[in-house]
């Protein structure tokens, strides 16, 4: 560095004194930057650095993985699958014709507590094989009665008869339409409704001065009807449901138990069996869960972050004995033989 | 193809035809600006690209994101490089509206009037002062000296800093100041041109000024646009060519751009990733379109009709298509161009490349192909004034036979030559004439009564000061009247011709007729054999040709002096001949050397002279380094063969013996240059295996025959060849040479300092130009220029090296991230039905492609693998830039690899971490963009090298910054992503997920690149290692630079044949022992052998094609 600005200094004497009309030149000024010379780290990867890192990487994971394990297994979860069951056995080589036909769809199921389950227990109900992620909305008509005839993305349910859909778009017109109720013991189970959607979206997204209208009024029926007379920001159902799913297995909050169920009770469940899955082989499922810190039952994280923890550990013993078997000098200048021959890279 | 100009003829239709004088550099109107600029910008392929995509984006049925993540950038790339033009195009209507505004005097019907430049028409007669602005291309016809002598400053036109003279015509010779407005003629000139160095027009004055005659015009009769009037009170000419029209405007052009070899192999990757887009795009759209028909169908929620518009099958692959459009990166080019517009300025800035002595910066004019300095294969070298100083001082000479200045090494301070001096020897007293007055050269008394001499040539200043200094001082030079001070006497001359000096005659004359005895005598100067062949036919040329190889040995420069006395009628015969060549208009320079060649004949040889150039600091290290590095250097120089033998002995070019073998390629007949050329590949090739040395040499006459009629003989042999040196060649086969060059697909680099190297420095792939004392000339035309040739070393090891590996990185980490986002969206599509449907939202895609991706990785612009000492230390690190190994397809196939892996991580991480009720589509696209941005964090700081402060604010302020401008988006209720991403920082399990994908998609790549690291390093990671765990790198081959001095290797007078030329200067074909001895003497090559050379052979052939 010091020569650099030594010579620098030279240079604007230099020129200074000699042939400086001949050129007006820009002398280019000193600095670390225009030099490229900042101050600068250059770390490499030496064997203790790796080893240390990959080391750490697994003393951190594992326990991660343990604690996002047993959080995992915390959760009690109760899942019935109930799309075939629901179908008389006589119905069941045309379950299409079953669903589409006009006959009392309730369907009874019982299910059995296997461990304590605290409150508030949430119910979701499960779809598989559902493609919500292409479909179409309009978030400005949900929002509020001004955006009513943005409809141009809710091709093909955009318009009846000159007037637009409220809500428009196959999302809202592919609403959810089975219906749960619970009872314990002959008691009826209360599964409250409220607050199973999104605080953000009843208050900013789902418009107070907005009411369905035409909804479901066209040729074809999709799945729920809603009630006219409640404006978008309360019909909750729908609010859940038009938050799209990105795949195609998803679960969405029916409601919450609030109220905690012991070992060996037996809930008795009276659906309406309405969505149609059975045109798609879709499956459904009736899933009543607990939650934890990390979210409701789901081994991956805590096994991949296991898988992930012990692979850095075998990672890092394996340098270490690399390292220790067959010690390699960094910066070996025998390497550094420029017989560029052809093979020898 | 003529135009007749009407000297002051208001009435003239001339002033219709021809343009006025407005000069216009501007490449756009304010009218035409969009649609022009719009236009270029979309002849390039990747606009074009970008355009349809965004146009197909407008079509809302197949637009998976909102139009604006295409719109968005590509407006903005637009709107960037437009108002770069519109500035530098109102920079250039500024400077235009000054030179048009200025005022000048002109003559409008015949009086003087003050008049704004612009108005100036062809026929005009204008006026200009001293300092003034050449307004216009002009044709002198009045000056206020009495010989009709202006002096011009060209600097703007050629960049020559010397003063020149400019003469009126001799037709208006005389004419009273008084009545020059009034003058009346034409002028018959061709049309406009851009060669500055040749007019060749006529005039004729009409009545009432005599001189019916037609009047020659050359250059020397005319004043250039934009030169400047300096020591002249005022002149006055005609104007002929104007506006836009004139030398300057015309020679003023948008240069072709260069490609980089980089740019060749970024866009054939992009061409590759382009097929593999559409692949990707017809499968997918296929397999959707498939899907759709059997199982979509069944889905009845989706509503799918049956029978769609005609384009149905044409809806998901579109959908695909610009889902898949950002896989060619929108920012690639911005980025590069930022890039590569910093490693200029780096040049540029660079203190150590300051040539000191004249305060000159280095100078990156071209900013786009830094990277090419780090691949150049073959550098050719011009010899005057590059590797040497171009600083000619007069060392020894050979009058009569008698050798001055070989004991001292200085005649001028040899007691014999001074004595013959005092004595008025008459062989000298000729001798010292012709070097005084046989020249150009101008002197000017300055104030102090000194006597400077303006000289355009080196070699002439060198005369006339040597010549000074031995009494026979040229004091002034007053119109044709030449004085001469001799001792105490002075003498007078009166010029009558110059028969000027070209190239191609290699000589000079000029004819005097000597005032004191009024005989006429020819004074010549020029090369040996362009003047010993045309002696008087008893003389003897022995000792001059002897005295010539002699002192070319030494590396000095020889011109050979000559003089004839002529008679009176036998002048002025010829005269008339050459004053009707002069005022041809064809072929004139053919006719006048034809005719010149008329009266340069039995000429009496006076002596040689010996000027010795001095090679620049440093030339012998910078060329051993370069060749160490891997670098092919080839010589072309128009020198002498011997000369140009000895300066590439000395400064390192080729090896002496017995390391080195020189092969020499001559003869005069086709069929001998065809013979030696098989000899001399015969040896090439055999010799290949060892770790030899071995360069031809090639004169220029032997080398018109091998271009012409072996040429792929010849391509053989410079690829077999590291060295040549290409002797008396002219500035066109300098040019032909670097083509022959580029079309074996070898990167060049030629380098140059004067006007003869100007088409070579076009032709190469980087022209570099050393702005050195035969002006400016090479440096404008160059890439680069630079001070001294010692700084080529910095500009290709440092600079090129450093450009190279950082645009490799730039350019292949752009495609890594575009291609990660671009691969998780495909395999989004099988979870969503293939439909084409987008995983990410609009804002989300826009900001990660131009924003959150493109930041950070421009700080690797400061990014070093090593530091600037190691490589100096290790040139031969150069050869993974020359390889290519950087950047390569197999390199990318590792990027394309990475981004596959990360893509795979990121994907399968986020849609099973955040599956069943987690399954929002906002929140898995949120997470799933939060691990790509944490990963290139990562991966970025795993590619770089050097971390400085801008390195770490780049990379970890750019993640803080995604998080800043997220929240900012998530609180802004009508985004899709409201509340997104407090929702998801509030979230335990979103952390967990994202250090998961960051350490399941980093831990493989650090491990292998810790194994490789350390088990397979390349030499570059060696030397990192080296270099970082301190203490002294073991360097093979050290530059111990040597100081070498001409004047001991060769003993005097031990010529032994003087055209003693065998074609193999070793025995290993030819078995003439005195083969050898031609070198002088046998004298040891060894001398030179001093130190241990790297066998570094005939590797790069090879590496080529790896």
């Amino acid at each position: 560095m010091s020569n650099n600005t030594a010579s620098s200094s030279a240079g604007a004497n230099g020129s200074a004194d000699s042939a400086a009309p001949r050129r007006n030149s820009k002398r280019p000024k000193y600095s670390r930057f225009t030099q490229q010379e900042l101050p600068a780290c250059k770390p490499i990867l030496t064997p203790r650095w790796v080893i240390s890192a990959f080391m750490l990487v697994s003393i951190i994971f594992v326990p991660i993985g343990i604690a996002s394990l047993f959080a995992s297994r915390d959760v009690v979860e109760i899942v019935d699958r109930s799309e075939t069951a629901c179908i008389p056995a006589q119905n069941r080589s045309d379950k299409v014709g079953y669903i589409q036909s006009s006959a009392d769809k309730t369907c009874n199921r019982t299910l059995r507590v296997t461990k304590r389950m605290k409150q508030p227990i949430y119910v979701y109900y499960q779809l598989d094989n559902f493609y919500q992620n292409h479909q179409s909305r309009s978030d400005e008509q949900l929002r509020s009665r001004s955006g009513e005839n943005e409809t141009s993305s809710c091709e093909p349910e955009d318009v009846i008869n000159g007037t637009a859909i409220v809500p428009c778009g196959l999302i809202a017109w592919s609403l959810f339409n089975d219906t749960y109720s619970f009872s314990h013991n002959n008691q009826q189970l209360q599964v409250n409704k409220k607050g199973i959607s999104w605080k953000s979206d009843r208050d900013h997204k789902f418009g107070k001065d907005v009411f369905p209208k035409n909804f479901q009024n066209g040729s074809l029926k999709g799945g729920a009807i809603l009630n006219t007379s409640i404006p978008l920001s309360d019909q909750e159902d729908l609010i859940v449901w038009m938050r799209t799913a990105a795949l195609p297995t998803f679960r969405k909050l029916y409601g919450k138990i609030e109220q905690d169920l012991l070992p060996n009770d037996e809930i008795l469940v009276t659906l309406e069996n309405n969505y149609n899955t059975y045109s798609f082989n879709g499956k459904k499922k009736l899933v009543l869960s607990t939650t934890s810190w990390l979210g409701g039952k789901n081994d991956f994280l805590g096994i991949a972050y296991l898988i992930v923890g012990g692979l850095c550990f075998f990672l890092a013993m394996c340098f270490t004995v690399v390292y220790l078997v067959k010690p390699r000098r960094l910066g070996d200048p025998s390497y550094l033989s420029w017989n560029r021959t052809p093979g020898g890279r | 193809m003529k135009r007749f100009v009407y000297i002051n003829d208001d009435e003239s239709p001339t002033q219709e035809i021809y343009c006025d004088n407005r000069i216009s550099n501007r490449k756009y109107t304010l009218l035409n600006f969009l649609p022009k600029n719009l236009w270029e910008q979309f002849s390039r392929f990747m606009n074009q690209y970008f355009l349809l995509i965004a146009c197909l984006q407008l079509w809302s049925l197949i637009t998976p994101v909102n139009p604006a993540s295409t719109w968005g950038p590509l407006i903005f790339i637009f709107a960037v490089s437009a108002s770069k033009e519109a500035w530098d195009d109102y920079n250039r209507y500024l400077s235009d509206k000054k030179a048009n505004d200025k005022e000048v005097w002109v003559v409008r019907q015949g009086i003087k009037k003050h008049l704004q430049a612009q108005d100036i028409h062809v026929g005009n007669i204008v006026w200009l002062r001293e300092n003034d602005e050449v307004p216009c291309d002009l044709v002198l016809i009045g000056t206020s000296d009495p010989q009709g002598l202006c002096y011009l400053e060209t600097a703007a036109l050629d960049g020559e800093t010397d003063l020149k003279t400019r003469a009126i015509p001799s037709a208006c010779m005389g004419i009273d100041s008084d009545l020059l407005h009034k003058i009346k003629g034409v002028i018959e000139c061709p049309n406009p041109d851009k060669d500055i160095r040749r007019f060749d027009a006529n005039l004729r004055l009409f009545p009432p000024f005599i001189d019916n005659d037609v009047c020659p015009l050359t250059i020397k009769n005319t004043i250039l646009q934009s030169c400047y009037l300096r020591n002249t009170e005022w002149v006055c000419g005609v104007a002929v060519y104007t506006g836009n029209e004139t030398k300057l405007g015309m020679s003023r052009g948008i240069p072709e751009p260069k490609l980089t070899a980089m740019d060749a192999m970024i866009d054939k990757l992009t061409g590759a990733i382009f097929v593999f887009q559409i692949v990707v795009v017809i499968v997918l759209g296929i397999a959707g379109n498939v899907w759709k028909d059997t199982e979509a169908r069944k889905h009845w929620y989706v509503l799918y009709p049956n029978e769609g518009p005609w384009y149905e099958l044409l809806v998901i692959p579109l959908r695909f298509e610009l889902l898949c459009s950002i896989m060619i990166p929108i920012s690639i080019k911005v980025s590069l161009d930022l890039m590569k517009g910093l490693y200029a300025k780096f040049i540029d800035w660079d203190a150590e490349m300051i040539d000191h002595e004249t305060g000159c910066p280095s100078h990156a004019t071209n900013t786009a192909i830094s990277e090419d300095l780090g691949q150049v294969e073959y550098i050719l070298t011009d010899k005057t004034g590059t590797l040497t100083e171009n600083k000619m001082v007069f060392r020894r000479c050979c009058i009569n036979g008698i050798f001055y200045g070989n004991e001292s090494g200085n005649a001028l301070k040899d007691a014999r030559l001074l004595n013959a001096v005092a004595s008025g020897s008459p062989d000298v007293i000729q001798f010292l004439t012709v070097m005084a007055i046989c020249n150009t050269v101008i002197p000017v008394q300055s104030k102090t009564g000194a006597i400077l001499y303006k000289a355009q040539s080196q070699d002439e200043d060198a005369l006339v000061q040597a010549a000074a200094k031995l009494h026979m001082v040229f004091v002034s030079k007053s119109g044709n009247i030449l004085e001469i001070r001799y001792n105490a006497s002075v003498l007078h001359y009166e010029v009558l011709e110059i028969l000027e000096f070209t190239s191609e005659r290699k000589r000079m004359s000029v004819v005097v007729r000597d005032c004191q005895n009024r005989k006429i005598i020819l004074l010549s100067k020029g090369a040996d054999e362009a003047i010993l062949p045309y002696t008087a036919a008893g003389q003897q040329t022995r000792t001059f040709s002897e005295a010539v190889e002699q002192y070319a040995q030494m590396g000095l420069r020889t011109l050979c002096l000559a003089w004839r006395e002529l008679k009176e009628d036998e002048y002025h015969e010829w005269s008339l001949m050459f004053r009707e060549a002069s005022s041809t208009l064809v072929d004139r320079e053919w006719r006048i050397a034809e005719v010149c060649q008329r009266l340069e004949h039995d000429l009496e040889a006076l002596g040689i002279t010996a000027i010795e150039d001095r090679l620049q600091d440093g030339v012998p290290e910078t060329i051993e380094t370069l060749r160490k590095a891997g670098i092919n250097f080839w010589m072309l120089t128009g020198d002498k063969q011997n000369t140009a033998i000895q300066i590439a002995l000395s400064c390192n070019f080729i090896s002496p013996e017995p390391k080195g073998q020189l092969l020499l390629i001559d003869g005069k007949t086709e069929d001998e240059v065809s013979r030696s050329l098989e000899r001399v590949l015969l040896t090439m090739s055999i010799t290949t295996s060892e770790p030899k040395d071995v360069a031809f040499v090639v004169d220029g006459w032997a080398l018109e025959i091998l271009l012409k009629h072996y040429r792929k003989a010849f391509t053989d042999l410079a690829i077999l060849s590291r060295t040549a040196i290409c002797c008396r060649v002219t500035p066109s086969q300098k040019a032909q040479l670097v083509e022959l060059l580029k079309s074996c697909d070898y990167r060049t680099l030629a380098v140059g300092d004067g006007g003869n190297d100007v088409r070579m420095i076009q032709q190469a792939d980087i022209g570099v130009g050393i702005s050195g004392r035969e002006g400016l000339q090479a440096a404008r035309a160059a890439d680069y220029s630079i001070g001294k040739f010692r700084f080529l070393k910095r500009l290709i090891l440092v600079h090129g090296r450093y450009s190279y590996n950082r645009t490799a990185f730039l350019s292949q980490y752009s495609f890594y991230k575009s291609l990660l986002i671009c691969f998780i969206q495909i395999f989004f599509s099988f979870i969503s039905g293939v439909s084409g449907t987008s995983l990410f939202n609009s804002v989300s895609l826009m900001a990660y492609n131009v924003f959150y991706t493109s930041i950070p990785v421009l700080v690797s612009v400061l990014d070093k693998d090593l530091s600037e000492e190691t490589v100096m230390q290790h040139p031969q690190i150069l050869f993974y830039c020359q390889a290519g190994r950087l950047l390569n397809p197999s390199t990318f196939a590792g990027w394309f690899g990475r981004s596959l892996f990360h893509a795979i991580v990121v994907f399968i991480i986020s849609i099973n971490a955040y599956a069943y009720e987690k399954s929002e589509m906002e929140e898995v696209a949120m997470v799933a963009l939060s691990g790509c941005i944490w990963l290139q964090a990562f991966v970025v700081t795993l590619e770089t090298n050097s971390f400085t402060i801008l390195q770490h604010l780049a990379i970890w302020g750019n993640l803080i910054a995604f998080y800043v401008i997220n929240w900012i988006v998530s609180a802004i209720p009508s985004s899709g992503m409201y509340t997104i991403m407090f929702r998801l920082c509030g979230q335990p399990s979103y952390w967990i997920t994202v250090f998961l994908i960051v350490a399941a998609g980093m831990g493989p790549i650090l491990a292998l690149k810790y194994f490789r690291y350390t088990y397979r390093p390349s030499k570059i990671n060696t030397l990192q290692q080296a270099e970082r765990l301190g203490g002294p790198i073991l360097s093979l081959g050290n530059i111990e630079p040597q100081p070498r001095s001409l004047e001991k290797e060769v003993s005097p007078l031990s010529i032994t044949q003087p055209k003693n030329r065998s074609s193999v200067y070793e025995p290993l074909l030819s078995d003439s022992p005195n083969a050898r001895r031609s070198f002088g003497s046998g004298t040891p090559f060894d001398f030179f052998q001093s130190q241990s050379r790297l066998s570094s052979s005939s590797y790069s052939r090879n590496c080529k094609d790896n």
